[in-house]
């Protein structure tokens, strides 16, 4: 066989046994797939920033039909719920502080008599900060609210109509964006701890002499144990976009074949971090804690959860070294906006940048670290 | 010795229930077992036996499922906790906390036995000098050698003062002179502090420094008595046969193994080779005498050993499990003078300590070339460097005429390697195994399929091509690593304490398959703590604090060991003069 | 229980700690980046988003009607003049809102009734939402002093909200996430890294020879239990001091229930890692589990990121399942509410009963037998 064809026969001959090696254990293929199909069940339906439901009290001071009226219009919307009608302020503080209410709407007594004066006549509202966007959103209601009692109480249209259109997620539905982010991380988190893995176990079981005495040479190694991670970690990729296509049905609105390659490359950026910690670990309990200790900044910093903008400049700074902060926000693009390739290249940069960095170093880890 | 009874086990049954890995197992069954105060008792046996399930049952750490067992006076099953306040265990792997130093392991056990303050610092002093680890108080368990952790393991479960002392295969891994002392030990507490001792073991020789043994097998009782009633089996049934110059012993011993049917044992020793055969008679012919026409045979006194021997061979244990052995020539081939392994003036360090000092060697065509030391000495150092798995820090090494540090990836296409534990990968099939091994050593496809069918047909793999290789037995385990490590056919094999903690019966195996390999022209390095192993080698080195003491044929070293009887006593002189030479 | 052999073991367990580079990685370092991650790089809040302006129409009215945008805190607008290049800033992520004013806005204005359109780049669901409204009532609120200038005639009364927000003055998420970060924080201390170290006694064989010894199992829970609790109470302190010192969280009850309930909860973690590596004694294993069952579902279902009204029923009773629930509950109302009776003494007495269940759990699992 000519060098090269022995090279790729060694490469072959690795990657049948990793995948073997993972694989044909039942225990680790359970491993493989619940916290996928959990993680993704879970988050689909606990991930929203939607407020659908509001419990709310209310002091009404006035017993005016005017306010019977505008409470009429909170409580025809669906979404508010009165859970009790207090008869003084005092009373406020139970119903918010046991979280009976998320909102309490004050009418003062003189309500009915500004309105009919021609007056600007506050209510008031008291949310409870404790979680402020959902008390934000919630207070936010009752404002759009009232601009609708106003306008039907004047029988006029209003002067400015504000017409606003949300793109690529009409509805506005916190799990159309969180889904589709949920396909890098999880191939993430599996890879990272996969490839961690890959060396450490090798050598807690004895068998990383075994190998090192073949004729293996230290980059057909590292190429062995870096494809089967990757063709995990998307094959863990796949089943978490059927939950979103068939379970959850998002639609995808890009092209999957830009997504995989998406997903492939950001995968490839990150196994050489893996591997790195492989190689430098002691034992399979050290992998898990430096994996732990680079997942969580890396999914923190990645704009899954909370945006980037709102980050300090310092921390701005440090997300663009995350791969992962490049991946959701193409797969994000690709799957919602159907953002071709020529858009997402750019963020391939970045990831193949860290690539070029971290195979080599792992690499030269295995080198130098492992003999 | 008094009458009292330690431990008294009577029709004690344990079975493992099934489970989706492994089938049901009948660990032990209707087992009766005496133990009287104030003796040294063994319990030795294969793998496989129950010896550690009933070291547990009598720790109370495992419920048994029929009959009774009492301890120190105790019924385990109803009072452990009373059992576990007077006795001292030590585990196979020792139990110790590797990252507390050997001070505050010992502290520890003396803290969890109340030990009151004055007379734990007695303790100290004596276990500490018993056990020579005075010197390393303050060093961590973890950094400590195989047979100091033993020592130290032993003196954590002795500071309690118990009434009985258990030890779970104390000597495994450990090299003769650590073994030489603990042995010591024990017979010093037996003897001056009358303590009660149950030892496990598979080194035979060690039992018979018991005043008790029992033999068990697959969780049965084979046989109990003194070591010197045990004898008995073997009595009128041992011989031995010179040796003609110029013929390595391994040849005769194998030849003899060969006549299955009637010898049922044979090991090479220095100039001759013992052996037992199954009747009291010696039988009119043997299958050597069609090698070795006038071979003189004379009667020798019996050794437990041979009789562990023809007991399990009577029992039928292994002969479904013993391949068919490859068939040896008439003559045995000359040893070329021809270098394969060559060592010039290699140095390893690690930080400051030399673990392998200026040492040179060669290794010739076609013989086994043996490495031998204590623990420490710096022989798995050379080892793994001849293997390619570590690099000199200064010297050349060259293996199969390539030098290790320019193309090591060649070099390594030469040699088979096998570990000292088990190491493929036990998830993955027996055949899978093969297959991966074959691809790394570059066997493409219909190659790789004939040297499969070869080797799995030589180690008698056949059966077993599609479990799991870490399910299968102890004795499959090792011959799949060897069919592993010879798939490519490899010129050059090395193995790693290949039969650390394996018993008597698979060692012949394993011995009877060198043989062959080394008679068709397979050079094979290889490192074993058994001594008297060295005597199927050509020739042996023995290195110790990392220098080389002594280099040549075993019978050479026999004579630089002061003409020692054994192997093993020729061995602790050579390294003793050494150090008593180098501290002077 | 004998209390020389407990100290003995609790020194111990101590000296592997401190000798151990994973405890201080997950007791401290892990604690001390959550802390600064979260305290500064998770936000909700909407700050400085970017959107583009697009003034088709350029008379004063229209530049008046934009005047909210300037100086807010809420927003940094570009101004183009054409909807077209807005849309490409938008499509080009340079901004996430695009406002556009018709060149006939102020025409309209005149006639009654004008419109402006908004579109939002809808990937982050929580920016969609607070860009929305706020963009909104700027408007709406210009819209009534311009009417009030203009329509000195036409006077009818208009209900005005008036929003307050409890227990959150600062209106800023840090003061969500830090209350539950301690959560966190404890759950990883006591579920992971007791988890880990007592698997691995069982994998290394040192529980077989204490086993063997006078030694009782309640010593050896006990034991394993002091350092990890002092570990995580070393996590506490940093959280509390990072929180109120640091990110200025007031701690409006008393310190007092904070420190007892976080005692409680520690405990109830400890014996949920005990009991975890009690049954796999393997640490590979014992680490996923202790992600799976512990650690996700704190994230994601105590209510600590998401609020647990807005979720479907079945998640928000399987999340009313988990102990961290009734915790994080506990922490938020002592941080931020103050003390308030009875749910304070219902969440406490509910981890009393956890705390209770599962250290009998383990330690009726760590009888002395081996397998």
């Amino acid at each position: 066989m000519s060098s090269l064809s022995l090279t790729l026969y060694h490469i072959y001959a690795l990657i049948i046994k990793e995948l073997l090696a993972t694989l044909k254990d039942p225990k680790s293929r359970v491993i493989l797939i619940v916290p996928v199909l959990v993680q993704g069940l879970l988050f689909g339906y606990t991930a929203t920033y939607n407020l659908e439901h509001v419990p709310y009290a209310v002091v009404d001071e006035d017993h005016s039909h005017e306010s019977a009226e505008f409470l009429s219009h909170l409580d025809g919307t669906g979404i508010f719920e009165r859970v009790a009608t207090l008869s003084s302020p005092q009373q406020i503080s139970q119903v918010i502080d046991n979280q009976q209410a998320m909102l309490v709407l004050t009418i003062p007594s003189d309500f009915s008599k500004n309105l009919h004066a021609g007056k600007t006549a506050p209510v008031q509202t008291i949310t409870d900060g404790r979680n402020p966007s959902t008390a934000g959103l919630a207070a936010g209601y009752v404002s759009s609210i009232a601009t609708a009692y106003n306008q039907k109480r004047s029988g006029q249209q209003s002067l400015v109509e504000i017409r606003s259109r949300i793109w690529y997620n009409p509805n506005n539905i916190t799990r159309h964006m969180f889904l589709p982010s949920l396909i890098p991380m999880l191939a993430l988190t599996q890879v990272l701890i996969l490839a961690g893995l890959s060396v450490a176990r090798e050598r807690e079981n004895g068998t990383f002499d075994q190998l090192l005495v073949t004729p293996l040479t230290p980059l057909e190694i590292l190429i062995g144990k870096a494809v089967p991670p990757i063709l995990i970690g998307l094959v863990q990729a796949s089943l978490m976009l059927c939950l979103v296509l068939f379970w959850f049905k998002i639609h995808l609105v890009g092209s999957l074949a830009v997504l995989y390659l998406t997903i492939s490359i950001f995968l490839v950026s990150c196994v050489g971090l893996g591997l790195s910690i492989s190689a430098v670990a002691k034992n399979m309990q050290q992998v898990m804690v430096y994996c732990f200790l680079f997942l969580l900044p890396m999914i923190l910093l990645s704009g899954l959860a909370t945006p980037i903008r709102n980050m300090p400049p310092v921390l701005q700074y440090i997300t663009y070294i995350n791969p992962m902060r490049f991946a959701i926000e193409a797969i994000r693009r690709i799957y919602l906006e159907g953002a071709g390739l020529s858009t997402v290249a750019p963020a391939y940069i970045p990831m193949l940048a860290l690539a070029a960095v971290t195979l080599p170093l792992a690499a030269w880890l295995f080198r130098h670290k492992l003999s | 010795m008094s009458d009292i009874i330690m431990i008294q086990a009577h029709h004690l049954t344990k079975q493992f229930p099934a489970r989706p890995s492994s089938p049901a197992v009948t660990a032990l069954s209707t087992l009766n077992l005496t133990v009287k105060k104030g003796t040294l008792t063994a319990l030795i046996g294969p793998d496989g036996a129950g010896k550690t399930t009933f070291m547990r049952l009598v720790c109370g750490l495992l419920q048994s499922d029929s009959g009774s067992l009492s301890v120190c006076g105790y019924d385990v099953q109803q009072s452990p906790q009373a059992v576990q306040d007077r006795i001292g265990y030590m585990p196979q792997k020792f139990g110790l906390y590797e990252d507390l130093s050997v001070m505050e392991n010992l502290t520890l056990y003396a803290d969890i036995h109340s030990i009151p303050p004055d007379l734990r610092q007695k303790h100290f002093r004596e276990l500490l000098d018993l056990t020579g680890l005075s010197p390393f108080t303050a060093r961590p368990a973890g950094k400590l050698s195989g047979g100091m952790k033993q020592k130290l393991g032993l003196a954590c479960t002795l500071v309690s003062t118990p009434d009985l002392l258990l030890l779970d295969e104390p000597t495994v891994g450990v090299d003769p002179l650590s073994r030489r002392e603990l042995w010591h030990i024990l017979h010093t507490l037996s003897e001056e502090k009358s303590l009660t001792v149950l030892v496990n073991t598979s080194y035979i020789e060690e039992a018979e420094q018991c005043q008790y043994a029992y033999i068990l097998h697959k969780g049965q009782l084979l046989a109990d008595g003194t070591p010197e009633s045990l004898l008995q089996y073997a009595r009128g049934r041992c011989y031995a046969v010179r040796v003609p110059q110029g013929m390595p012993p391994r040849f005769i011993q194998s030849w003899l193994l060969d006549d299955r049917h009637v010898v049922m044992d044979a090991v090479p020793e220095g100039s001759q080779v013992r052996f037992t055969v199954s009747s009291r008679q010696l039988p009119n012919h043997l299958l050597l005498q069609n090698y070795l026409p006038g071979a003189v045979i004379t009667p020798v006194s019996p050794r437990l050993e041979d009789s562990f021997m023809i007991l399990l061979r009577k029992a039928g244990s292994t002969e479904e499990e013993t391949p068919g052995m490859p068939s040896l020539p008439k003559v045995p081939p000359a040893i070329s003078g021809d270098t394969i392994i060559e060592a010039h003036d290699i140095v390893r360090r690690f930080g400051s300590f030399v673990a392998v000092d200026h040492t040179s060697f060669s290794v010739h065509k076609g013989e086994i070339f043996g490495l031998l030391g204590p623990n420490g000495a710096g022989k798995s150092t050379t080892f793994r460097m001849l293997c390619g798995l570590l690099s000199a820090s200064s010297g050349t090494i060259s293996v199969y005429g390539v030098n290790l540090r320019t193309a090591r990836a060649r070099a390594r296409s030469y040699i088979g390697y096998v570990a000292q534990k088990f190491s493929l990968y036990s998830t993955l099939s027996v055949y899978e195994n093969l297959c991966f091994f074959g691809r790394a050593y570059g066997l493409a496809a219909h190659k790789l399929q004939e040297r499969i069918e070869t080797v799995a047909g030589q180690f008698h793999l056949n059966n077993c091509l599609s479990m799991a290789a870490g399910s299968l037995p102890g004795g499959y385990k090792q011959r799949l690593s060897m069919a592993a490590a010879l798939l490519h056919d490899p010129p050059i094999l090395f193995l790693d304490e290949p039969t650390s903690g394996i018993d008597p019966l698979a060692r012949r195996t394993f011995w009877r398959q060198i043989t062959g390999l080394a008679a068709r022209g397979t050079t094979i390095v290889v490192t074993t703590h058994f001594m008297e192993e060295a005597e199927y080698c050509d020739r042996i080195m023995i290195q110790d604090r990392g220098r080389l003491i002594a280099i040549g044929t075993p019978s050479a070293i026999r004579h630089q060991g002061g003409d020692s009887p054994t192997m093993n006593e020729a061995f602790i002189h050579i390294v003793e003069t050494g150090r008593q030479k180098e501290d002077s | 229980m004998n209390i020389h052999r407990f100290l003995a073991l609790t020194r111990k367990e101590f000296y592997q700690m401190l000798r151990d580079p994973s405890s201080f990685l997950i007791g401290i370092v892990i604690p001390l980046m959550l802390i600064v991650l979260m305290g500064s790089g998770l936000s909700l809040d909407v700050k400085n988003l970017p959107v583009a302006v697009a003034l088709e129409d350029t008379s004063p009215t229209a530049r008046d009607a934009l005047s909210f945008l300037n100086g807010s805190p809420y927003f940094s607008p570009s101004y183009v003049t054409s909807s077209k290049e807005a849309i490409a800033l938008m499509d080009a992520r340079q901004a996430d809102a695009v406002l556009v004013i018709p060149p006939d806005f102020t025409s309209r204005l005149e006639q009654g009734h004008a419109t402006v359109q908004i579109l939002l780049y809808g990937i982050d669901a929580t920016t969609v939402n607070a860009a929305n409204q706020y963009i909104t009532s700027g408007l709406q609120s210009w819209q009534s002093q311009w009417v009030a200038a203009h329509r000195k005639s036409a006077r009818t009364g208009t209900v005005i909200v008036v929003p307050r927000q409890w227990f959150n003055d600062a209106n800023t998420s840090s003061w969500m996430f830090l209350p539950g970060l301690i959560v966190i924080v404890m759950t990883l201390v006591g579920v992971f890294l007791t988890a880990l170290v007592m698997a691995r006694e069982w994998e290394r064989g040192t529980l077989e020879a204490i086993f063997a010894t006078p030694v009782r199992p309640l010593e050896i829970i006990a034991a394993k239990t002091i350092p990890y609790f002092c570990i995580a109470m070393v996590g506490l302190g940093l959280c509390l001091m990072a929180s109120y010192y640091g990110y200025g969280v007031p701690i409006h009850g008393s310190l007092l229930l904070v420190f007892l309930s976080s005692v409680e909860y520690v405990f109830i973690a400890i014996g949920m890692g005990l009991t975890i590596s009690s049954l796999v004694k393997n640490q590979f294993l014992a680490c996923q589990i202790a992600l799976v069952v512990s650690l996700l579902p704190t994230i994601m279902l105590s209510g600590f990121l998401f609020d647990l009204r807005s979720v479907p029923i079945a998640i928000s009773l399987i999340g009313h399942i988990l102990p961290a629930t009734y915790y994080m509950e506990l922490l938020k109302m002592l941080f931020l509410a103050g003390t308030t009776g009875p749910i304070v003494i219902k969440d406490c007495l509910i981890l009393l009963v956890y705390a209770l269940l599962f250290f009998c759990l383990s330690w009726k699992l760590t009888c002395k037998e081996v397998s």
